[in-house]
């Protein structure tokens, strides 16, 4: 969309003006704002620099040479090979768990959130109001709030410690039904839903052969948003997991900065590792879809 | 066999009797139904993993656990009231850590917003062809798992492997980014590098929706491109700067992740009850696993919350009309 306006170039509308302060701005806002850029993308990618040139280091250059260039010789092979060797390849059950975990988490939810979205853009029944604004409010509570009554309430049912503490909470997300919801209104007419019930469809072919095919952009966009965010969770497992065979990705990077202070071994080059390897799959899940989380946030903000 | 009905309309024109549109009715009400279902299965699961916990807890908040007769067989809880809050508006930690987190979300939270604002209107003046590479480019911070920029900023700031440290030492300064004073500062531009690139991208998503013929007669009227930038850009956002602050402010409330981070790197200095997120999780799970007070903590951390997002959401509003 931001490609349809023709912007007018910066500079341009003050050609031909005489008064200082359109030459003035003219003149500077071009470099100000390519300095300003560029100081903000090195404010951006520095950090990550950091951690690329010290994942190639061993354990003794890391402590005593720059951390802005390279080592004298390249580490990194051998500090994979401690990570992923790490209490017999633990750091794989992380990986494994927090892909289980998001995907699982993502893909349940966008599916719940779409047919909810559905629900309440084209259904009247009793109840919807109250549906709708408990959705409503629900953007406001703090998730974070909910997660000790929640381990209460699971701890209650021997629920905590297992898989489903951390997936059935994921599985639910006002937003994303907000999300559908807004999409669908938009650009499910009801004449379509009419005419095929008129020819005699029955409401689950509806919604499956006719409706779905036609939000492969809402349902992307929740995918994306709904990973992130489980992937990125941190508060709810170390709440609800306590073996650490059940940990996520972050658990596990978490419990090396915890042995750094109650050990001899130093876990920091195998910690700067599996903080490489953790970026990988977000990174190039957000980079494939970018269209669509992009998208969702532009949504969230405008309507929200 | 609803779906083979003829049209409501027609079968509504035909009076045959007084019942005649009690078809058209239950028809309708039918489907309703029908489509009832489809959220039936996110309303369920929102009843059990929202409301029913928040409920769990209100209910757990009245009890106290206490030990009867020799207390041999464990304690027990039992009924107490509002004991328990009580308890917590006297709890002296537990407010501290509240003021602390107060205190650093009114400095920290308009920092990012002016931060990310100035990134927009950067972005949104760059020329077209640079446009995407820089948003990528800034946006590289909110690809990066939550844990992981903590960790990264945490070695950065340590004295035995930071280069930050180092880069101070030349200029002649001793930094201790662990420090008491320091640490503040430090976190804010942990929370700053997480969070300055999705606001951005919010509110150069509003920018970008901005009519350009508005600037186009700012400009022949002689306003420098300063001035468009903050008399009509910043105020044709201003709903989305809100929104955005209010989100970030009731994040940053519930600060949890990354003081827990700089606590296995400064463990003096952040303290088990650092913030109120803290401390629940630490009466839960270190303090004797007191849940009753824990949950009674929960729900006066979300009172507290909610009343600062009105009070914020009611004066923002007012001094923008």
């Amino acid at each position: 969309m931001a490609q349809q306006f023709m912007k007018p170039r910066y500079g341009k509308a003050a050609d031909g003006s005489s008064t200082a302060a359109r030459s003035r701005a003219s003149k500077w806002s071009r470099p100000g704002v390519l300095i300003g850029l560029v100081l903000l993308t090195f404010y951006s990618i520095a950090p990550l620099w950091w951690l690329v040139v010290s994942v190639t280091k061993s354990r003794v250059e890391l402590y005593n040479s720059s951390g802005l260039w390279f080592g004298s010789q390249n580490h990194i092979v051998e500090n994979f090979r401690q990570l992923f060797t790490y209490e017999d390849g633990i750091f794989f059950r992380w990986m494994g768990n927090s892909i289980l975990y998001a995907g699982v988490g993502a893909i349940v939810c966008t599916v719940i959130s779409i047919a909810a979205g559905y629900s309440l853009s084209k259904f009247e029944f009793p109840g919807k109001k109250i549906e709708m604004a408990l959705v409503m409010v629900s953007f406001l509570v703090p998730t974070a709030l909910l997660t000790l009554p929640l381990y209460l309430l699971f701890a209650g049912m021997h629920l905590t410690n297992t898989v489903w503490a951390v997936l059935i909470p994921s599985f639910v997300n006002a937003f994303d039904v907000y999300l559908a919801k807004e999409y669908i209104d938009g650009t499910v007419p009801d004449e379509l839903l009419e005419a095929a019930r008129v020819d005699g469809a029955g409401e689950l072919r509806i919604f499956g052969q006719i409706v779905v095919p036609m939000l492969s952009t809402p349902a992307a966009t929740i995918f994306i948003l709904t990973f992130v965010l489980q992937w990125n969770n941190f508060y709810l497992p170390i709440t609800m997991l306590r073996g650490s065979d059940k940990w996520t990705l972050a658990l596990g990077l978490y419990s090396f900065m915890q042995t750094k202070q109650s050990s001899l071994f130093d876990p920091t080059t195998i910690a700067l590792a599996g903080s490489v390897v953790s970026i990988i799959p977000l990174a190039v899940v957000m980079i494939l879809m970018q269209r669509f989380w992009r998208s969702g946030v532009a949504l969230g903000a405008v309507k929200g | 066999m609803t779906n083979t009905m003829t049209k409501p309309s027609e079968v509504a024109q035909e009076p045959q009797n007084n019942r005649a549109m009690n078809p058209v009715a239950a028809w309708h009400r039918h489907r309703g139904l029908k489509g009832a279902l489809f959220s039936l299965p996110f309303f369920a699961l929102f009843l059990f993993s929202f409301i029913l916990p928040f409920l769990y807890a209100l209910w757990e908040s009245l009890f106290v656990l206490k030990y009867s007769g020799l207390g041999l067989d464990g304690p027990h809880p039992r009924f107490a009231g509002l004991t328990q809050y009580a308890r917590a508006f006297r709890d002296a930690a537990f407010w501290s850590g509240m003021g602390r987190v107060a205190l650093f979300t009114c400095v920290a939270t308009p920092l990012i917003m002016a931060f990310a604002a100035v990134e927009a209107l950067l972005l949104d003046a760059a020329k077209r062809s640079a446009k995407k590479a820089y948003r990528f480019l800034l946006l590289v911070p909110y690809m990066v798992p939550t844990i992981v920029s903590t960790l990264v900023w945490v070695y950065l700031y340590s004295p035995d492997i930071g280069p930050l440290k180092r880069f101070f030492a030349l200029l002649g300064f001793s930094v201790d980014f662990f420090s008491p004073q320091l640490l503040w500062v430090s976190m804010a531009n942990l929370l700053l590098w997480v969070n300055v690139g999705f606001n951005m991208l919010i509110m150069y998503g509003s920018l970008t929706a901005i009519d350009p013929s508005l600037y186009e007669s700012a400009r022949i009227d002689g306003a420098s491109e300063l001035r468009i930038a903050w008399s009509i850009k910043l105020p044709m956002i201003r709903g989305t700067l809100l929104l955005t602050g209010l989100l970030s402010m009731i994040g940053m409330l519930q600060l949890f992740d990354q003081p827990l981070l700089f606590r296995s790197a400064s463990p003096q200095t952040v303290t088990a009850n650092f913030t109120p997120i803290m401390t629940i999780y630490n009466y839960t799970f270190s303090a004797g696993g007191d849940y009753n007070y824990a949950a009674a903590l929960s729900v006066v951390l979300a009172l507290v919350i909610a009343a600062i997002s009105a009070v914020v959401y009611g004066v923002t509003n007012r001094k923008g009309k």
